[in-house]
């Protein structure tokens, strides 16, 4: 078998043994979600003009929440420094590492999206936008995270670190996607703000893995 | 015949001169000890072989093909500190991944490996049942099946008993008489015959 599809099914094989590293994050994201009509009003029409807003919010936190052990594990057993000293291609094997993450959180994030969507009223167009926007830019997360989770993986306790380093470059996903789903719920036009998202994916997979992999090279050094 | 030509590497960690004009040969069939106190530069040495840390100045190259080049690392087969194993994966599914970074084995052949390292019928168990020793021994099986003309086993002797340090020493040997080169670093007796020194 392919050595970068290997890489893909040894990750997802260890979340599976492991499940608690994804269920947490989605637990986060669902829980944070629910809150919010207990904390600022039960109406439909106040829940459905914020809904956007609160689950894009919380799908990035929980993005954020996982990031950290994309790498973690691998860099602290030395599986890292093997791939690293490997004849294939690092930007690659970081790229499956990449692509398991978000079938681990941008996947399940998509498919819970539109049960939380109704529980916050969002319409029926409302919702469908708000999936496309998740499955457009929750790769973007995954693959500019990694940039992050790779230059944090030596230090402990990086937590914040990584917040501080990522979510600035979170912000222009997060205001072009949740004003991609409030516009369509006024039906209004929304080609602008896809095509800016599809735009940031194809940026963000031809460069993150690569800064990655530096950044990874820089770390095991 | 392969040839590994090591010239003028340096290596600073800190405010730290390890090592500056470091140069040295090992040729096929050569095995090379590399001796220091703790601190003094060992594993910074195997790790800029390894293509893992740069150094500031000088060159490895072996056989015409310098350090991170596709062709170096194809050749080369390194042995760290770590374990290399994740303990969520069995012994059989963490070794077949351990080996396809270099190439694609036969499962049966990762098998046999396993019974030779001496971790027979422990394949399909969880790496975190395993001791220190047998940890160790799954990517020391790697051993068995590699190709790479150059080993550069970092302290491969830690947590092995007696017997695991003579299977490793058996495989050492082997490797080397069929003209393959093979440096490490210990800070343990080891009786393998001809080895040269490096005194860092």
């Amino acid at each position: 078998m392919n050595i970068y599809l290997q890489t893909l099914k040894r990750d997802l094989r260890i979340a599976i043994r492991n499940p608690s590293s994804v269920i947490n994050p989605l637990l986060f994201f669902v829980i944070s979600v629910s809150l919010f009509p207990l904390a600022i009003s039960p109406e439909a029409s106040t829940l459905s003009q914020i809904a956007a807003g609160i689950i894009w919010v919380a799908s990035m936190l929980s993005v954020l929440l996982s990031l950290n052990a994309l790498f973690h594990n691998d860099f602290e057993n030395g599986v890292l420094e093997q791939m690293a000293i490997s004849h294939y291609s690092l930007p690659l094997l970081i790229l499956s590492k990449i692509i398991s993450h978000w079938i681990l959180t941008g996947i399940p994030i998509i498919l819970l999206s539109p049960l939380l969507g109704v529980f916050l009223f969002l319409d029926s167009d409302g919702i469908w936008v708000l999936m496309l926007t998740l499955l457009l830019a929750t790769p973007s997360l995954s693959l500019i995270g990694s940039i992050g989770a790779s230059l944090i993986v030596g230090i402990k306790n990086s937590g914040m670190l990584l917040s501080l380093l990522i979510l600035p470059l979170y912000i222009p996903i997060l205001i072009f996607a949740s004003s991609a789903v409030s516009q369509a719920q006024f039906g209004l036009e929304i080609t602008g703000q896809l095509y800016f998202l599809a735009t940031f994916l194809v940026v963000s997979l031809l460069t993150a893995p690569y800064v990655s992999a530096v950044s990874l090279k820089i770390s095991l050094e | 015949m392969s040839k590994l030509i090591v010239t003028d590497l340096c290596c600073q960690r800190g405010y730290n001169q390890l090592f500056s004009d470091l140069s040295f040969e090992v040729a096929s069939t050569n095995i090379l000890r590399i001796t220091g106190t703790n601190g003094s530069g060992k594993t910074s040495l195997l790790k800029i072989l390894a293509g893992l840390n740069s150094s500031e100045k000088g060159s490895v190259v072996l056989n015409d093909f310098t350090v991170n080049s596709d062709e170096y690392q194809q050749q080369v087969f390194y042995l760290g500190h770590s374990q290399a194993i994740s303990s969520e994966l069995s012994v059989i599914e963490n070794l077949e991944f351990l080996t396809s970074l270099s190439k694609t084995t036969d499962k049966q052949l990762l098998s046999n490996a396993l019974d030779n390292i001496g971790l027979k019928g422990y394949s399909d168990e969880y790496c975190s049942k395993l001791s220190a020793g047998q940890k160790r021994r799954v990517i020391l099986a790697g051993l068995f099946v590699s190709d790479a003309k150059v080993w550069l086993l970092d302290e491969p002797f830690t947590a092995l008993d007696n017997n695991g340090i003579k299977i490793v020493e058996g495989l050492i040997e082997s490797h080397c008489n069929d003209g393959g080169i093979c440096i490490f670093t210990t800070h343990q007796d080891s009786s393998l015959a001809n080895q040269k020194y490096l005194a860092l």
